[in-house]
């Protein structure tokens, strides 16, 4: 078992109940949840960014990411990996600029109902689109640095050098984001969409741009979730699915909007997840993240982290 | 300033705003008085463009804005202050009137926006105590101050206002009338509508009256507050009883 990588999930647990626990494991297992919860929150993210925008679930989210990390992987082919990266991301970021225009803008006033059910219908329609384009070949960029043996010796605990870039580069773009979101005037009238739309066009605003906008956003830092992650995780026509229902899991553990709880949310869910690995098979992995969705929707719908004072002001 | 002739809107098969016809000429405090359902929202939010009129024209400084989208409107100079307050409630009160001056950035005027807003500070000072606060966490007159402060953050040629009275304290919906009457002095252009017919007459220089979607009057605003008609209908005078005590 190569410590340094987190393919662990192929491993049974008799191995680590051989091994036993230890604190060489643990961190293990931690940064092994990190690594994973850092992607489900940055999909989750995604999620939320719509979300305000518009009210609606936008169920292609897990697609931007599968979109993004294959776009990469053939790009790469022609240019150095940062570029292939940036231009993938620059190809999502058009594809959910183009669909918001195509399927979501001329709506009027359509029923939320409505919208997820199209964004669904999306969801399966790039699927087999990239199942066109692409095959269904596993494909996966190579490791940004080192390979899939290297690791980094932090303190006894080792790391594959991906997982840094993982984290990282995710870290990097909640920042980014939240500041865009805070203090730049675009992000701020974004925000004002969101809270009353009405009363942002009074003000002047575009709503229609600013859900272009969001559609575009949010499939930006969904392609840099797949590029990051598909050394570790492999990218497929059919890779996103699962991915967008955690990331959906984190986004309602979280609250509905919430970015930064979705980030505390993403470390719970990834956590539990590979926690789960010590006690019951690995098979049942994904039987957790449903298991708390179904959870959290029964007892605290407005997520483990929704601030009473913030979700009373949201209009649902 | 502005000129509506034969005005109709409605929503889907109801058809609302019957053949309005009216003006607001730079300068003045314009007030529509009608009962619940007149049509006075209807009206200004058609003006606004919020709602896409059906029939007539709406010229704002000699340029039809019927067609333009109500992002459009406000560039041009044409604010709604909308009923129930409408702040964004989940952003600051300061960024809130960031967003109110966002036509100003649009129109470049950057440098402006600053001392529009210490200007809004004295108008409102409260506003400036709470700066930092969620919007949605004010009082409803703080609200109701805040969502007329950002409409003035767009240095609006017209600031229309929907019902800026409603749900508020009395003590507190004086103060508001005041900032109008102030607003007006300073020579501002303002529509109000508003169901306290009796402030609003007060403060304003010309009225008229809206009934089930039509304009049935149009008066100074002195002669319609001794109008016989208006006294019974919208002022609570029962000249009735007051017939009989004599």
């Amino acid at each position: 078992m190569q410590f340094g990588s987190i393919r662990y999930n192929t491993d049974t647990p008799e191995l680590l109940f051989r091994y036993g626990m230890n604190w060489e494991f643990f961190f293990q297992y931690i940064i092994a949840g990190i690594t994973y919860g850092t992607i489900y929150a940055v999909v989750a993210i995604g999620f939320n960014i719509i979300y305000n925008a518009t009210g609606i679930i936008n169920f292609a989210q897990g697609e931007f990411v599968m979109i993004g990390g294959m776009t990469a992987v053939t790009f790469s082919h022609f240019m150095p990996l940062p570029f292939a990266i940036a231009s993938a991301v620059l190809v999502t970021m058009i594809t959910g600029g183009v669909i918001e225009i195509l399927f979501i803008r001329w709506l009027y006033k359509p029923s939320v109902i409505r919208m997820i059910i199209i964004t669904i219908g999306l969801s399966i329609l790039i699927r087999e689109m990239s199942m066109h384009i692409w095959g269904e070949s596993v494909r996966a960029l190579p490791y940004f640095t080192g390979t899939s043996v290297s690791s980094i010796n932090l303190g006894g605990v080792y790391i594959s050098p991906q997982v840094v870039w993982v984290v990282g580069i995710s870290a990097i773009a909640v920042v980014c984001l939240n500041f865009f979101f805070s203090y730049t005037l675009l992000g701020r009238q974004m925000r004002a969409c969101s809270a009353n739309r009405d009363a942002a066009r009074l003000c002047g605003i575009n709503a229609g741009n600013m859900v272009t906008l969001s559609f575009m956003l949010s499939a930006a830092i969904g392609a840099l979730a797949g590029c990051v992650v598909s050394p570790i995780t492999y990218v497929q026509y059919d890779s996103g699915t699962p991915l967008a229902i955690k990331g959906f899991t984190v986004a309602i553990l979280g609250g509905l909007g919430n970015s930064m709880a979705a980030v505390g949310a993403g470390m719970i869910l990834g956590v539990l997840e590979s926690f789960s690995i010590w006690i019951m098979p690995a098979a049942y992995k994904d039987a957790i993240s449903i298991t708390i969705l179904l959870l959290i929707l029964f007892l605290r719908p407005s997520g483990i982290f929704g601030s009473a004072e913030v979700s009373r002001l949201k209009e649902f | 300033m502005l000129r509506i002739r034969n005005l109709e809107a409605g929503y889907n098969s109801l058809k609302v705003l019957k053949k309005i016809s009216m003006h607001v000429s730079s300068g003045e405090i314009v007030t529509i008085i009608g009962a619940n359902g007149a049509g006075k929202t209807t009206l200004l939010k058609t003006i606004s463009g919020l709602i896409k009129a059906r029939a007539g024209e709406i010229v704002f400084e000699k340029k039809d804005i019927v067609p333009l989208a109500p992002e459009k409107i406000v560039l041009l100079g044409c604010s709604l202050v909308p009923e129930g307050r409408q702040v964004f409630a989940t952003l600051t009160v300061k960024e809130n009137l960031i967003l109110g001056a966002y036509v100003q950035y649009r129109r470049k005027r950057t440098d402006e926006v600053s001392e529009d807003m210490d200007r809004i500070f004295k108008l409102f000072p409260v506003l400036k105590e709470r700066g930092r606060q969620l919007a949605g966490t004010l009082s409803g007159g703080e609200q109701q101050m805040l969502a007329i402060g950002r409409a003035l953050m767009s240095r609006p040629k017209l600031i229309m206002m929907d019902e800026p009275s409603m749900g508020l304290a009395p003590l507190i919906v004086k103060d508001i009338f005041n900032i109008i009457r102030k607003l007006g002095e300073e020579g501002s252009t303002v529509l109000l509508v508003e169901q306290n017919a009796k402030a609003a007459l007060g403060i304003a220089d010309r009225g008229y009256v809206l009934e089930t979607g039509r304009i049935i009057l149009e008066e100074k605003a002195e002669e319609l507050l001794m109008n016989k008609d208006v006294q019974r209908a919208y002022l609570g005078r029962d000249l009735d009883s007051e017939v009989e005590i004599k």
